[in-house]
């Protein structure tokens, strides 16, 4: 833009009058911005601001209801199976976080170095990564099926149980359940993440260290860790808001199941509200998610900054 | 290739132009809007029928019938029954969807709002076949108006293996829940547990667990429709009872299943025992060859059905009831109104009745003198199911609240928790908590 301006007035030309306040930097800025804007508020801002007013409101199905203030948080508050939900999410969240980042950040380190077919191996490791979910989590449901799970056919045929394991009608094992499939779909976006930052670490660090006699914990937690510490935060920030809200896994392995135990936030949000056909209470579950979640972004996104600043 | 001249290129847009505008021109001489805008299109969602011939009749047979005699294209869609609610919660918010969209028992009261009166059709349909049974009226009707047409009603009956219940001792089916207790037990002991879902499933769980509560003397609500009445003595009693079968005779997988769990474990005989509809018995039928006992014999001679076992006050049954619902979204009312008529005429609907051969029983009397049902006597217990159902909400109305409760599985969670290990006292005050909300708002 600047060359042809240059160009223009070299030649002794002026650009035509709807063009000129172009040239005004705030108003080409305006001009860039505004598509973004306005997809963020049609698709953002604007289902927002409706999910919060129903949150005020006591619309059910087919029912647009009126105002009703806090009541339907009021109501929350005194409900164990949103409070399940709660903690629910949190395990959930944090549980898998912290494999992710720990198998993740392993399975980097490993591709990282140099061995035969390394190309074939990166691109298997994505695998979980790329099925939809729903169907990669068919087949979970499968293997955890009360009746047919070949995981507890296997033991049992090795002789390690007498006796099926309840995987999705246990409460405590249906979370165990989830977690474990979350940790494989999620585990290959940590390592293909964290590889991207080790191979920007120049290797000329790792052996000056080496040769001042270093040995490879010492310089993987002074100078590896550190160095990927920013891409770390950036791709922990993304996981945990996804986990966070996290909605077909838990639905198509336990549908919230049994007896409301795995319920996320997002799959109590879903039973009550498109279920049940409680608009209003469902608005409110899902909106109950954000204060919680903007806490974590903000703790994240202050340590991201910090970390950068340093 | 070809080269395209600009004066060539412009000569056929020229033509182009030429050949919309004199269509545009010729239908506005003729003062018609072009046939395809004529068409009438009816979008019907139903359930993925447990019996699989029947939605093959509908699709080659029904619905191009229909089409052909009512010059209006049917799209028939089907989906999993559990996502029938979410389909219509989120056609109504949307206000565009399928037009006839099929309800699971009393869902229709959620729906009273956004649906059409379909009185006059369901009044003479009644009128035409004998009357319509006082369960089917109560799900589909609040007295005012019918929210659905009822299409019919899917018997809930007890599948068993009728050698293995002689083998531990048991030559008719067990009465009472204590000898089914005991029988289970023997069972269960052999490797043949008894299968229950106690999942948050449509079909097979609460159609065991709300006729389980009334058979001990339990209700979830006063028959004045507002006093919750579930934290009694009775319920506690039934969650006691219920805690100590699920650990003696019952397969505990069960937690986690959905409708079609049971049905899977049955055919391949790791329960001897489950509540469903006919279509384990159906689908061992169709298939002797594929299913068969441990001694290598079909294993369609070897089920049986019975009603759920009594309690102290009495012999219970509630069965699945499936009714289609008008939109009021719905730009083709008539349409679908025409429809339906034509489906349920005797012909149309009879076809569809003999392909479930005996898994729906239809709402309307005159179907229990049927030919079908003479026919197996295997499948002769479900032809008085629609008579002999309790409507969910008990000793209430099945309105808008009890359907609420139904469909957040509250009943079916109050005796999951309790075999979970959460005690009786604490599980039954929880179900009392949450039916308090719910019938106090």
């Amino acid at each position: 833009m600047t060359a042809t301006a240059v160009h223009d007035v070299a030649a002794g030309r002026r650009p035509a009058v709807r063009l000129r306040k172009l040239e005004d930097e705030r108003w080409l800025a305006l001009a860039l911005l505004s598509p973004t804007a306005v997809l963020l508020g049609l698709f953002i801002a604007y289902p927002f601001v409706e999910g919060v007013l129903l949150a005020l409101s006591d619309a059910r199905v087919g029912d647009p209801g009126h105002f009703v203030g806090l009541a339907n948080f009021a109501k929350l508050w005194d409900d164990n199976i949103f409070w399940t939900s709660v903690w629910n999410t949190f395990w959930y969240t944090g549980v898998t976080t912290v494999f992710k980042l720990g198998l993740g950040l392993w399975l980097a380190m490993l591709l990282n170095r140099h061995f035969r077919g390394k190309a074939l191996v990166r691109a298997f490791i994505l695998l979980p990564f790329i099925i939809p979910t729903v169907l990669s989590t068919f087949a979970w449901k499968w293997m955890f099926d009360p009746t047919f799970s070949v995981i507890n056919w296997t033991l049992f045929n090795l002789g390690f149980i007498t006796q099926r394991i309840n995987w999705l009608g246990d409460p405590s094992l249906a979370m165990s359940s989830i977690i474990v499939v979350n940790i494989w779909r999620g585990v290959p976006f940590f390592a293909i993440s964290l590889l991207a930052g080790l191979q920007t670490i120049s290797p000329e660090l790792n052996e000056a260290a080496a040769i001042d006699g270093a040995r490879p914990w010492a310089r993987f937690w002074l100078i590896t860790w550190p160095l990927l510490l920013p891409v770390t935060m950036v791709v922990m920030l993304f996981s945990v808001i996804q986990t966070f809200a996290d909605f077909q896994l838990v639905y198509v392995m336990t549908g919230g199941g049994p007896a409301n135990a795995t319920h996320l936030f997002a799959t109590y949000a879903y039973q009550i509200g498109i279920g049940t056909g409680l608009l209003s209470q469902g608005a409110a579950v899902s909106l109950a998610m954000f204060p919680f979640l903007f806490v974590i972004v903000v703790i994240q996104l202050l340590y991201i900054r910090r970390v950068e600043v340093r | 290739m070809v080269q395209a001249k600009r004066r060539s290129v412009i000569k056929l847009a020229g033509s182009a132009a030429a050949v919309a505008s004199t269509g545009m021109a010729g239908i506005l001489a003729s003062g018609r809007t072009p046939a395809y805008a004529q068409q009438k299109t009816v979008h019907w969602l139903r359930w993925v029928d447990f019996v699989p011939a029947s939605d093959t009749l509908l699709r080659k047979e029904l619905v191009p019938e229909a089409e052909k005699e009512l010059g209006m294209k049917i799209n028939l869609e089907t989906v999993n029954g559990n996502d029938l609610q979410p389909r219509a919660t989120a056609a109504i918010q949307s206000g565009a969807g399928p037009d006839l969209i099929q309800a699971f028992n009393n869902n229709t009261y959620i729906y009273a709002n956004s649906v059409v009166d379909l009185s006059d059709l369901v009044e003479d349909l009644a009128k035409r076949e004998g009357g319509l049974y006082k369960y089917c009226r109560s799900l589909c009707s609040d007295g005012k108006m019918f929210m659905s047409m009822p299409w019919a009603v899917i018997g809930a009956m007890i599948s068993y293996r009728k050698s293995w219940f002689e083998e531990v001792g048991f030559n008719a089916f067990p009465k009472t829940w204590q000898e089914y207790h005991d029988a289970g037990k023997k069972l269960k002991a052999k490797g043949r547990p008894i299968g229950q879902t106690l999942g948050h499933t449509f079909g097979d769980a609460p159609t065991f667990t709300y006729p389980y509560m009334w058979s001990w003397g339990g209700k979830e609500v006063e028959a004045d429709g507002k006093t919750v009445a579930v934290n009694s003595k009775e319920t506690l009693e039934s969650i006691k009872f219920m805690t100590s079968f699920w650990k003696d005779a019952c397969d505990e997988g069960g937690l986690a299943w959905d409708d079609t769990n049971n049905n899977r474990a049955f055919l391949s005989q790791t329960i001897s025992a489950t509540l469903n509809g006919a279509s384990i018995y159906i689908e061992a039928s169709r298939k002797p060859d594929q299913y068969q006992t441990e001694k290598g014999k079909p294993m369609k001679d070897d089920i049986l059905h019975s009603p759920l076992p009594a309690g102290p006050t009495g012999q219970f049954g509630m069965h699945l009831m499936q009714s289609d619902m008008l939109m009021k979204y719905s730009k083709n009312q008539d349409a679908a109104k025409e429809f339906l008529k034509w489906i349920h005429t005797e012909k149309n609907y009879e076809k569809w009745f003999i392909s479930q051969k005996g898994y729906s029983t239809p709402c309307q009397a005159k179907w229990e003198e049927h030919k079908q049902w003479t026919e197996d006597p295997v499948m002769a217990p479900f032809k008085i199911a629609a008579k002999l159902g309790q409507a969910p909400g008990y000793a209430g109305l099945p309105n808008g609240k009890a359907a609420e409760a139904l469909t957040k599985y509250i009943i079916t969670d109050m005796y999951a928790k309790a075999v979970q290990g959460m005690a009786p006292e604490e599980s039954v005050k929880w179900a009392e908590g949450e039916l308090k909300k719910i019938y106090s708002a």
